[in-house]
């Protein structure tokens, strides 16, 4: 006889997890005392939102499915907003809650909350197990959910007395689990493929616009083979990051409203737009009908739902990008550069409108992301939190591989960046870590602290302090009028805090201190803290406003006094 | 904007209707009817919804409903051949006499049951077409109809075998 806590842990053996993040309560107490000896490690954070985004940032770093673990109630409430970034971004996570013994279910009995009803728009499935016979199977059809087609996340809510329930080993169900309903296309059709290619080979200004499916779909080394074979100019979402090297001749960078300018001309100029992918999400398109105005669009995406969602594409392919790369590269019957003028043309843009760095003896941001990307040589992994400290992330760091980059795309989600470091930092501890910040963030889930501490993960923390929730200042500076309403924060000894920790740190008020304090954080055995006073009103150019057209740029930086089309 | 008949059949578990139903109100949709049911397959249920949109919307609608884990299929079967039937029970205002026998007879024109007689009123059951449903209860209502529930309509595709044995 076997309880349901220890069927949960076996077969959360059985799935390969080798660590969870969690947080103990009185719902989980019979997982707790199992994983008391289990041969399973379990990260103990300090707040369950960061053992969400732990396993979140676990997810993205590895490529394996994350699993976090909480309590019922307020500790399976606070995964919520963890589950919906993870949701947001597509990444394949477990999350196990504890829930009120199934006779007491819909009494408002103490810590009671209806988790599954909570989670349903904000999960790709979920579970309330009634019975310990069919835990086993349910933690396999979560992974397996979990882990295929477009990845999400899967929440499975376990009743106290099912945990603690016996279950004689022949009567615990088992095999695979039959899931009728869910079948993901991988496979491209091949008459698809073959109408894109021929869009290709008639195109003049193709444009690769690349997302977040390549890197869940590890299909960066097939699309750069894809890119060279046509001298395909490649610009990929804040998601897509990675998936072809920044220093590729093709890579034209990030698009959208933080763009860069010459990603923006390209795809407003563009008479060939292969989305791969990616969703056209309103932060990448601007005002959708002068997005790619001129452009057939080939949409390759793995998620039936997304294409025709916002827009219509002349030929869409539903498939796992790797597989329908590998085919378009194989079913080609034509290579070479197809498009020398307008090669010839994104050069000039790059040329002529390169991202602004100002070198004027202040403290940039932009300055101390690059001095960062140089002495890492773009290698690394990075996450960032949400806001400026973001996008100039994004815009300045020289990433090489994919799952170097590790960002809240589609929720957004300030605090999201420290606990989902700790999460990386397990899926690669061979890997530096760096973690930047802005001062409102790095406040969200400041607690952490205790967490880097206590395991101590060598995760490097540099704040880009400017002592104000920063894109929102930027906002206000530029929309409202300059009327700076609860955007600025008190000072903060942060150093101080990380002491407090005992973790070591060091502020920087001055450009000269930059380089010698991210050598000493990088070469520090251990956690260390970065607290940069940055020039305060600095702002994240270029910038498209809301509701405008991408070629619509504030902020542009003209080198040569060239102006854009 | 035009009307869509979309049968959605399910796994048979707890919770599949309310992901269903959240995931119309979630993406901004409105549900006309909505008939639910079990079907000729243990362990699976047959949704019928009825909900207006243009193309592009439904064509969301569809694509959404089946990402969900528990739906199996779904048919649009406005787009096909198909029948179509509703039931509304009505509960008429009917004092014995005159009033009494005007109510009958419209109730055998429309060859609508009557399932309870009690002092005052009659209840009547009725199955059809949407359109057949409102021209009774508009000839109703003059007596005073008290109560009218209906079932939503549901719908099946015309000849052929259905969406479940061609799995």
């Amino acid at each position: 006889m076997k309880t349901g806590a220890a069927i949960l842990i076996e077969s959360l053996k059985e799935e390969g997890v080798e660590i969870i993040f969690g947080y103990p309560g009185g719902a989980v107490l019979p997982i707790y005392d199992e994983l008391y000896d289990a041969e399973l490690t379990h990260i103990l954070v300090r707040h369950e939102q960061a053992a969400v985004h732990a396993a979140d940032g676990y997810a993205r770093a590895s490529g394996r499915v994350g699993v976090c673990l909480s309590t019922s109630g307020p500790g399976a409430c606070n995964l919520i907003s963890g589950i919906a970034t993870a949701n947001m971004d597509s990444v394949p996570i477990v999350a196990l809650t504890g829930q009120v013994p199934t006779g007491m279910l819909g009494n408002d009995a103490f810590q009671e909350s209806d988790i599954t009803g909570i989670t349903l728009p904000i999960t790709k499935h979920n579970y309330l197990v009634k019975d310990a016979r069919d835990i086993k199977m349910t933690v396999k059809a979560a992974f397996y959910i979990a882990g295929t087609g477009r990845n999400g996340p899967v929440l499975i809510d376990l009743p106290k007395d099912v945990l603690t329930a016996k279950v004689a080993e022949e009567d615990v169900i088992s095999g695979e689990p039959e899931l009728r309903g869910y079948k993901p296309t991988l496979k491209g059709h091949s008459k698809q493929i073959k109408k894109a290619l021929d869009l290709i080979y008639k195109a003049e200004k193709p444009v690769l616009y690349v997302g977040g499916g390549v890197i869940a779909a590890g299909a960066s080394e097939e699309l750069v083979k894809l890119a060279e074979l046509f001298c395909l100019p490649v610009t990929t979402t804040l998601m897509g990051l990675g998936a072809i090297p920044a220093d590729h001749p093709l890579n034209l960078g990030m698009l959208g409203m933080h763009g860069t300018e010459y990603a923006n001309y390209a795809v407003s100029e563009t008479d060939l737009l292969i989305a791969v992918g990616s969703r056209f999400d309103d932060r990448v398109t601007g005002k959708l009908s002068h997005f790619a105005p001129h452009a057939k669009i080939i949409h390759i995406d793995i998620d039936p739902a997304e294409i025709g969602k916002n827009v219509n594409p002349d030929v869409p392919i539903v498939g796992d990008a790797k597989s329908v790369l590998a085919d378009m590269i194989c079913l080609a019957e034509k290579n070479g550069c197809i498009s020398e003028p307008w090669l010839e043309q994104v050069k000039s843009w790059r040329k002529n409108h390169p991202l602004r760095v100002v070198e004027d003896g202040k403290v940039h941001p932009q300055n101390i992301i690059r001095k960062l990307s140089e002495l890492l040589d773009g290698g690394g992994i990075i996450v960032s939190e949400v806001g400026q400290n973001q996008m100039w992330a994004a815009q300045h760091y020289g990433f090489k591989k994919p799952r170097q980059w590790i960002s809240s795309g589609g929720l957004g989600t300030m605090g999201y960046g420290f606990p989902a470091a700790i999460g990386a930092w397990f899926a690669k501890p061979e890997e530096p870590i760096v973690l930047i910040a802005g001062d409102g963030s790095f406040q969200m889930n400041i607690q952490e602290l205790a967490t880097v501490a206590q395991y101590k993960i060598p995760v490097k923390i540099v704040i880009l302090n400017n002592m104000y929730l920063g894109m929102v200042r930027q906002w206000q500076e530029l929309f409202y009028d300059r009327r700076y309403s609860y955007t600025e924060l008190p000072p903060v000894d942060f150093v101080g805090i990380a002491k407090a920790y005992g973790i070591e740190g060091m502020r920087v008020d001055s450009v000269d201190q930059i380089d010698t304090a991210l050598k000493t954080a990088l070469t520090y055995d251990g956690p260390y803290l970065l607290d940069f006073q940055i020039e305060r009103e600095e702002n994240v150019f270029p910038m498209v406003p809301a509701g405008a057209a991408i070629s619509d740029m504030i902020g542009k930086h003209n080198h040569n006094g060239g102006s854009g089309p | 904007m035009k009307q869509h008949i979309i049968s959605v059949l399910v796994e048979n578990k707890a919770g599949v209707l309310a992901r269903v139903s959240g995931l119309f109100s979630r993406r901004g949709f409105n549900i006309e009817s909505l008939a639910v049911g079990t079907c000729e397959t243990p362990g699976m249920s047959r949704i019928t919804i009825v909900v207006i949109g243009n193309d592009m919307h439904i064509e969301q609608v569809k694509k959404q409903l089946n990402k969900l884990i528990d739906v199996i299929k779904i048919t649009d079967i406005t787009e096909k051949e198909h029948v179509e039937r509703e039931l509304a029970l009505i509960k008429v205002h009917a004092e014995p006499g005159l009033q009494r026998s005007e109510v009958m007879q419209v109730a055998d024109i429309f060859r609508a049951k009557i399932i309870d007689v009690g002092a005052q009123t009659l209840v009547l059951e009725t199955t059809g077409d949407p359109e057949k449903i409102f021209a009774l209860e508009s000839l109703l209502r003059p007596y005073g109809v008290l109560e009218l529930v209906r079932t939503g309509r549901v719908a099946l595709q015309r000849g052929g075998p259905g969406p479940a044995s061609r799995q």
